[in-house]
């Protein structure tokens, strides 16, 4: 209810501000509308979000188990953190745009390179995460599973991996924000498709009801994923602590 | 069965810089059956011992023969239970292999039915000690070791489960290895009791208790506490 009302504010404040600033500049919310339902009607809406999110599920994935993999084992073996260390910080703070140009320069302008790039720039801060919850796992417990002789798997899956899983949840809703961030700029640089393609379209013709069509159709798309996937998930995850009062 | 224990001394680095010694040589054997107890001021290493014995702590001189296909069942002296899996599958995590019954039984002993499919943060400390004896006793140990098992239980309880350890102990041939403070378990369970040294370490004497377990009344327990009651009195 309250989110309702806020979003509801929302609206308002955009359509005054509307009123004030002219059609041109901001369109108000039944322009943006009428674009999003003629785009959709068309099928070209439902097709270039269809690409972005098909990029961004394979990015995600890939940064996600790839960085979730690394971080740990950086986390559990000193060696590996040691050598990895200076690429990590290396990987962090280099630029996005950095990253995409590279790609689309060595790899040519594929989809390959996109997805790569939009991996690797998510990558390094599923390391930084998952390391350390690593390094937070609990020794005693550790222990435990090892005097009672649990095989490997069981003892991951039962011992390692709930600790894990608030470190997991939290590098996946912070790197899906970066994935959402970062997909539109590969797509805009590089891709004849996608959100970030049709964005790129509306800028150079100045035509923002589309533009905002576009964002605002992929906003939505990506609350509904949060609501739907991110947040069921840590709530399992967390449902053996004592609930707060 | 046969655990021998040979260690020759421990040392470790402390954060200042310098070497401590935790244990000196300590030496002694234990067969089926038997129940040895570790009795000794807290802090005097017994937890590092058991840490040893166990294959956890690799870096001592000396050795342990323990049997390799020994089947471990360890009761630590804080629960160590998986906060995200229920009483039951806590239980069950470690004992794969226990049948309905028997865990049943096990529950229905230790009280803790109520509590199945409770978390352990749901848990009073002695609900979660019994759990974590629950669980130790289910793998149906080939060596069973417990670390202060029944310390912050109420009188009642801790004497119950005493006496539920000694018919397990009784019903299986398992080497049994007893951390406490407490005389009166020591006296109660065990066959054989060491007496260690403040740190580092070391059997400063062995008392066997010749009575079988079942057969100690109350009279023999008054008399063997009055002889170890002389005994260190001697050795001071």
């Amino acid at each position: 209810m309250l989110r309702l009302l806020s979003f509801a504010l929302l609206l308002g404040t955009w359509w005054t501000a509307a009123l004030f600033v002219g059609g041109a500049k901001l369109p108000a919310p039944p322009a943006v509308l009428h674009v999003m339902i003629a785009e959709a009607s068309s099928g070209a809406l439902f097709l270039h979000l269809g690409a972005t999110l098909a990029r961004v599920a394979l990015a995600f994935t890939l940064a996600m188990s790839i960085g979730s993999a690394i971080g740990y084992l950086m986390g559990r073996v000193k060696l590996a953190d040691r050598l990895g260390d200076p690429w990590l910080i290396l990987l962090l703070n280099l630029p996005a745009l950095v990253v995409i140009v590279l790609a689309y320069i060595w790899a040519g302008l594929t989809e390959a390179a996109a997805i790569a790039a939009i991996a690797i720039n998510k990558l390094p801060t599923a390391i930084v995460t998952l390391r350390e919850g690593a390094r937070a796992l609990d020794r005693s417990l550790d222990e435990m599973a090892r005097v009672f002789a649990m095989p490997r798997w069981r003892a991951f899956r039962h011992v390692v991996l709930p600790q894990l899983a608030p470190y997991i949840a939290a590098s996946a809703r912070s790197g899906l924000s970066l994935v959402w961030k970062i997909v539109l700029v590969a797509e805009l640089l590089g891709r004849p498709n996608g959100v970030g393609f049709e964005i790129g379209v509306a800028f150079q013709l100045f035509d923002t009801p589309r533009l905002l069509a576009y964002s605002l159709t992929f906003a939505a798309v990506v609350l509904v994923i949060e609501t739907l996937l991110v947040q069921p998930f840590e709530t399992r995850a967390n449902r053996w602590r004592p609930r707060a009062a | 069965m046969r655990l021998e224990v040979d260690i020759k001394g421990k040392t470790f680095r402390s954060a200042a810089g310098g070497i401590q010694e935790v244990l000196a040589p300590v030496k002694f054997a234990l067969q089926s059956g038997e129940v040895g107890v570790l009795i000794g001021p807290s802090g005097c290493g017994k937890s590092t011992m058991l840490r040893i014995i166990l294959g956890l702590d690799p870096e001592f001189s000396g050795g342990v023969a323990r049997p390799p296909q020994a089947r471990i069942g360890m009761v630590f002296q804080e629960p160590r239970l998986l906060p995200w899996r229920s009483v039951e599958q806590n239980v069950r995590l470690a004992a794969p292999g226990v049948a309905d019954a028997k865990l049943a039984e096990l529950f229905r002993i230790l009280e803790l039915e109520a509590h199945r499919d409770h978390f352990p943060g749901e848990l009073s400390l002695g609900l979660a000690r019994r759990v974590a004896l629950a669980r130790a006793f289910a793998v149906e140990p080939d060596l069973l070791v417990m670390d202060e098992p029944l310390a912050s239980l109420d009188d009642a309880l801790a004497s119950r489960l005493r006496d539920e350890i000694a018919t397990l102990v009784a019903s299986r041939p398992v080497m049994t290895l007893l951390v406490t403070h407490s005389l009166d378990d020591a006296i109660r369970l065990g066959d054989r009791l060491f007496f260690l040294s403040p740190r580092p370490a070391r059997i400063m004497r062995e008392v066997p208790i010749t009575i079988p377990r079942a057969e100690r009344s109350e009279a023999d327990l008054g008399r063997i506490k009055g002889e170890l009651a002389r005994l260190q009195l001697e050795s001071k």
